[in-house]
């Protein structure tokens, strides 16, 4: 008998397409400025289908490259480094934990645990990295601070304590090493859980700006967020004191360069967003928090 | 046999007085290969959070960088009366905890409800509407501080020129405190929803097939078995999840505080909280140790929090607790 299609399946079909719309037409709103004249944008106020498509704004952008690449250039050096530095950590601690015959299992689950819980807070993490670790101004201060979190070392091990301890059993009976089972062994097993945890932790690092924010001052440092952050300072300004611009008779449709901003904004956003979908598949199968327990 | 033989032989050994260090320590030399395995992230958790809470101390003293932790003068509890008698204790308290709580009521309960639809639908189609659920989630604060402009701008925003179009009047967003409640929870929940619907569509594609076939052989209908099977064989999940989002309720989003409202200074009343303003007091009043003890009350309450929650669910279901 053919399913008869049903009412409800309608309605579930519908709601998601509301949703899918309202998730994705903000960001394609950022595009559209992007690829606005500005003259335009005064104009007609912004709109989602640009009235005619301009690439002025990314041209006046890549004029002057050395900003940005520089900016790209810290970016991805501390994704890349922070995300494989990470991976590798987090993979190895997961796994120590997962073993239950691990004789310190507990206590160093617990130890990873209670950082979840408890923290120093900002100010003597500040201080920790400025004043003692002298990380002010390197890119060190961009990658060590955010590079293991405990909640995915928790997911690591919840997707661990799912290989079968047979395996590892008989790994060690022909004469493997700890080391050589995590490697040989562990490591290829536990591709969906890296692969995910890596498209996260390398998001993390992409879009990070606290530590920028915190910890660079040097402007052959400053990471693309950062850019964007001192861009929107510069908003703020006009914004709050629009009157005083408008006084002063400056030309705002030169001044501010919004299309310029959101064009900024996409190329942030853009590299990620090419990337992220192909990591898909492996989200449900690598996110089993279900076993975040024990 | 030769391996029991020696193993009896040391147990012999140890009862003859071979003492607690001996036993400890041949046991360390038996696990110490996985104990190297998980060394490097033990040193680094130690040094970047076990660290920073000694430096809690900074909280009980008058911090002055060029003295350091060890040299600066101890005040007693002077950081903390500081900031208790100022009008801003209550102010970003509340801000903080209401907002989280909307936050976690809001997603929690529009991201289960897309989990369970999730589940009902093709799993093809279920791709598209993940991605691009998942969208948001993906982009910075910063990025989202453009987006969000781009509809609240005073002069070229699309809320404006709705607005101005259906005959009302503008209104400078920035420059206003009450429309922020509203405008904070939307945010927050277009930014989290996709990532905590995985999770829980996660939760539930975990939940074994037996019981879905046993119960359409006893004829349940599909919105019988997401009510009477999806929804409570992933309580667990969500009570875990809601255990840890409560120890959180004291340290909001620093970014989606700081960025939207663009920091600025009017609409403080509604969106400051704790974390904004412990950031302020650091890099903008400079006053490390009023910033340290109101960071230190955030993880001791936030810690509070988490046991007490732990506790609680522990005594409804001891199977739903963290611990």
């Amino acid at each position: 008998m053919r399913k008869s299609f049903s009412l409800a399946e309608l309605a579930i079909h519908l709601i998601f397409v509301a949703t899918t719309i309202a998730m994705v037409v903000p960001f394609l709103l950022v595009v559209s400025i992007s690829l606005t004249e500005e003259r335009m944008l005064n104009e007609l106020g912004y709109r989602l289908i640009p009235p005619k498509i301009s690439f002025d704004a990314y041209r006046y952008i890549f004029e002057s490259p050395v900003i940005l690449s520089r900016a790209y250039g810290v970016t991805i050096m501390s994704t890349a480094l922070g995300t494989f530095g990470s991976l590798l950590l987090t993979a190895m601690m997961g796994y120590g934990i997962s073993r239950r015959d691990y004789r310190y299992n507990r206590p160093v689950t617990f130890f990873v645990f209670f950082t979840m819980m408890f923290s120093g807070g900002l100010v003597p993490t500040y201080i920790l990295i400025t004043q003692y670790l002298h990380l002010r101004d390197t890119i060190w201060a961009l990658i060590l601070p955010g590079m293991l979190s405990p909640f995915y070392i928790m997911v690591m091990k919840g997707f661990l304590t799912k290989v079968p301890h047979e395996i590892i059993e008989s790994a060690k009976i022909d004469g493997a090493r700890e080391w050589t089972i995590f490697v040989r062994i562990v490591l290829p097993l536990s591709a969906p859980a890296l692969a995910t945890l890596g498209l996260f932790i390398s998001f993390n690092y992409w879009n990070s700006w606290f530590p920028a924010m915190l910890y660079i001052d040097n402007e052959k440092l400053v990471p693309i967020q950062l850019l964007l952050v001192r861009m929107m300072q510069t908003i703020n300004f006009l914004t709050t004191h629009s009157e005083f611009v408008s006084r002063l008779n400056v030309d705002l449709a030169e001044f501010p360069n919004l299309s310029a901003r959101m064009a900024m904004t996409v190329l942030a956003a853009g590299p990620m967003m090419f990337v992220f979908p192909f990591f898909q598949r492996y989200f449900v199968q690598g996110l089993t928090v279900g076993s975040l327990k024990g | 046999m030769a391996q029991t033989a020696a193993n009896r032989a040391e147990e012999a050994l140890e009862r003859n007085g071979g003492g607690f260090v001996r036993k400890e320590w041949r046991q360390f030399k038996k696990h110490y290969e996985l104990t190297l395995i998980v060394l490097p992230a033990a040193i680094k958790i130690f040094i970047f959070s076990y660290l920073p809470m000694y430096g809690v101390v900074v909280a009980f003293k008058n911090y002055r960088y060029d003295l350091g932790i060890f040299g600066s003068e101890w005040v007693g509890l002077k950081n903390f009366e500081f900031f208790f008698v100022s009008e801003y204790a209550w102010r970003i308290t509340r801000n903080t905890v209401l907002y989280e709580l909307g936050y976690l009521a809001l997603t929690t309960v529009c991201a289960l409800a897309l989990a369970v639809m999730m589940n009902e639908i093709g799993r093809t189609i279920l791709k598209v509407y993940q991605t691009a659920l998942f969208l948001p989630y993906f982009l910075s604060w910063a990025v989202v501080f453009y987006i969000v402009f781009a509809f609240l701008d005073i002069n070229n925003g699309v809320l404006n020129r709705l607005i101005e179009q259906f005959g009302g009047t503008a209104r400078h967003w920035y420059m206003e405190a009450e429309p922020w409640p509203y405008i904070l929870n939307i945010v927050a929940l277009w930014k989290r929803i996709g990532f905590s619907a995985l999770v829980y569509y996660a939760g539930i594609m975990a939940i074994n097939q037996e019981y879905y076939e046993a119960a359409k052989i006893d004829g349940a209908t599909r919105l019988q078995m997401a009510t009477r099977i999806t929804i409570p064989m992933i309580m667990p999940l969500v009570a875990i999840l809601i255990i840890l989002a409560i120890g959180s309720l004291f340290s909001g989003d620093f970014g989606l505080h700081f960025f939207i409202p663009n920091n600025s200074g009017m609409t403080y009343p509604t969106t400051d909280i704790i974390d904004t303003y412990v950031y302020r007091a650091l890099m903008g009043i400079g006053d490390p140790g009023m910033a340290a003890a109101v960071g230190l009350v955030q993880s001791l309450v936030g810690l509070a929090l988490v046991v007490s929650a732990n506790a609680v669910v522990r005594k409804i279901n001891p199977d739903n607790s963290l611990w």
